[in-house]
């Protein structure tokens, strides 16, 4: 438990340090976080757009809609927020940089986590915040403390989900990127994508860690419930309390195929 | 039978590369870059680790520090296993490769060693004093608030070095620690291990391509060639053993086929220059001048004194190379 106090004080202080670096280019980030929330705001205009011409999709009406497109836009928005730099994995196991992470005595995750806080990915929170309150406003909720708990819980575990899955799938990078090779694409620009072997995790697992469990269990199950809407799909109901259950399950395995992922790490030349 | 601090036994590392042979057709290759390393390391030894371009040195201080697992073979360092017990390892080791960043970019370099402290958990006190250490062996002070891609190479190592050392390591892995840096850089650094050596006995491991580097720290060097060791042994004895080979450089009036005399061999020539190797054990550079004189038209003559170089240099090519297994020169 110290352990885990003293993990999240170090993780502050390298983000306050991170964080101050950026200020110091002060319009840029304005800019830049402005922009960040107007793309965002773009995927839920799309939305908007739909239902313009529809009344209702499958059963939804366009608040009901927004409350699922709002719990998982803003689990995504903060799972970018903590762990978007998961982005330049591919490029730091690549060329190298990952071994630094190697020669101190924190977790690599951790450590990867931590490296590049950027505070412009608050832009997407804002507008998934928006999006909610629209939602909550339009919608008629009954509320009840069960449903208050559920909407409560499903941002943090939504994000605990997408944080797993996200881990989960990047982990592919310490067996694909073969130092020599990956030099030459780092230098020549090669596509990374196109190295990808598609088979290293099978084609429905990737399906199913990809779509069925986000938008099942992070938004879908928890707006059912919270709506107190029959499920279109007729599936149990006990599904709908099995988000952190999911979330416990797809961390978990993260962590593991992370420590596995790290052994088969193949440095670069040099 | 104690164990020394750094044990290597039977180390090897296979990589397995995919060339391009057409356009979309690919070759697996598997390039032994270690290939059955035996050594051990004393606590408070300095050895320089050598080779030409390609050898295995990088790979091998990436096994040694728990960056890469090992293929086959058996690593101690510290009396723990690197790849098994790597952030334990990590508290006691400092890492440093000349040819890549490990500071954070975009913060100021005394930022970098404030998190650096806090990720090591070093004492406020430990710190403070490292520190105004570093800074006025290193002289850190001008660039301490620079961004790290701000700075210039020189100042970057010099930099890295002191977050490589902030943690009183035990041990230190230089990758190329003076890679780029002037002369008078270079001189800083190495003040700086042989002190650090000297007054708290930390081991150092370090590769280098500038032999000067080994003269001026290394006692002990080890010579890798395509992942096998080839020496391992005192830098002196080993200068003994090769050095005696003197060359003698001859220009001659007119270029002429390799000369024959007697105790002095042709190891070179470029148009009327030669390059004559003797034992200046079995002839003397008077006896060996004579000999050529008395056989060929000599412009100017120039004797090469032996040193870590060209012994060096010899052996990268392959003419020193014992027949079999490392040669142990102590
Ligand atoms: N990550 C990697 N993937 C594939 N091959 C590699 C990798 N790292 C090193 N090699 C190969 O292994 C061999 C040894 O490389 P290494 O970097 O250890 O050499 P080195 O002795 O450090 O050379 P240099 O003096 O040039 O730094 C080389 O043939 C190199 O191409
Ligand atoms: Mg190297």
């Amino acid at each position: 438990m110290g352990d885990l106090r003293e993990g999240a004080a170090l993780y502050l202080r390298i983000t306050a340090a991170r964080i101050r670096a950026q200020l110091q280019y002060r319009a840029s980030f304005a800019l830049e976080t402005v922009g960040m929330f107007f793309v965002t705001f773009l995927d839920f205009v799309v939305i908007l757009i739909i239902f313009a011409n529809v009344p209702a999709l499958a059963g939804w009406s366009r608040a009901e809609v927004a409350l699922l497109y709002a719990i998982s836009a803003l689990c995504f928005a903060f799972t970018d927020l903590v762990v978007g730099q998961l982005d330049w994995l591919s490029e730091w196991v690549r060329n190298g940089t990952f071994d630094g992470m190697l020669v101190r005595p924190r977790g690599t995750l951790f450590q990867v986590i931590s490296s590049d806080f950027q505070i412009r990915r608050v832009g997407k929170i804002v507008q998934g915040l928006l999006v909610l309150v629209y939602a909550l406003v339009v919608l008629d909720i009954q509320w009840t403390p069960a449903r208050a708990l559920m909407l409560a819980a499903a941002i943090p575990v939504g994000t605990v989900i997408f944080i797993s899955i996200w881990v989960l799938t990047i982990s592919i990078v310490f067996w694909t990127v073969d130092g020599r090779e990956a030099a030459n694409a780092f230098t020549y620009g090669g596509s990374f994508l196109a190295q990808f072997p598609i088979n290293l995790y099978d084609r429905w697992l990737r399906r199913f860690l990809g779509y069925v469990v986000p938008i099942a269990f992070v938004a879908y199950f928890p707006s059912l419930y919270i709506l107190d809407k029959p499920d279109p799909l007729g599936l149990p109901s006990i599904l709908q309390f099995a988000a952190p259950v999911v979330a416990v399950v797809t961390a978990i395995a993260a962590g593991l195929v992370w420590r596995v992922a790290v052994r088969h790490y193949q440095s670069a030349g040099g | 039978m104690t164990m020394a601090l750094i044990e290597v036994e039977g180390l090897r590392k296979d990589f397995t590369v995919t060339r391009k042979t057409g356009v979309l057709r690919r070759a697996r290759a598997v390039v032994h870059a270690v290939d059955g390393l035996t050594f051990s390391v004393e606590r408070g030894e300095i050895v320089g680790y050598i080779g030409p371009n390609g050898a295995g040195k990088s790979t091998t201080v990436k096994m040694l520090t728990g960056i890469l697992v090992p293929t086959a073979g058996r690593i101690s360092v510290g009396g723990l296993v690197p790849t098994d017990r790597r952030t334990e390892l990590a508290r006691r080791i400092g890492v440093l490769f000349g040819q890549r960043v490990q500071l954070w970019w975009d913060l100021p370099l005394i930022e970098s060693f404030e998190l650096l402290r806090h990720m090591y958990r070093v004492g406020a006190d430990r710190y403070r004093e490292n520190l105004a250490t570093f800074r006025e062996l290193l002289e850190l002070d001008p660039f301490l608030g620079t961004p790290v891609r701000q700075l210039s190479l020189g100042q970057r190592v010099r930099g890295e070095l002191t977050a490589a050392m902030l943690h009183d390591p035990e041990i230190l892995f230089l990758d190329e620690p003076t890679i780029g840096l002037d002369i008078v850089a270079k001189q800083r650094v190495r003040e700086f291990l042989l002190r650090a050596n000297r007054e708290h006995g930390v081991t150092v491991l370090l590769t280098t391509h500038d032999l000067a580097d080994i003269e001026r720290l290394a006692r002990r060097i080890l010579i890798i060639d395509h992942g096998r060791l080839i020496y391992d042994g005192e830098l002196e004895a080993l200068k003994r053993r090769f050095g005696p080979r003197r060359v003698l450089v001859v220009d001659l009036v007119e270029p002429a086929p390799p000369l024959r005399v007697d105790g002095g061999e042709v190891v070179r020539t470029d148009g009327p220059r030669q390059w004559i190797a003797f034992d200046g054990d079995r002839i003397t550079a008077a006896a060996l001048i004579a000999a050529v004189t008395a056989v060929a038209a000599v412009r100017d003559l120039t004797l090469e004194e032996p040193e870590i170089e060209s012994v060096v240099r010899e052996i990268y090519a392959g003419r020193a190379r014992p027949e079999a297994g490392p040669i142990r020169g102590s």
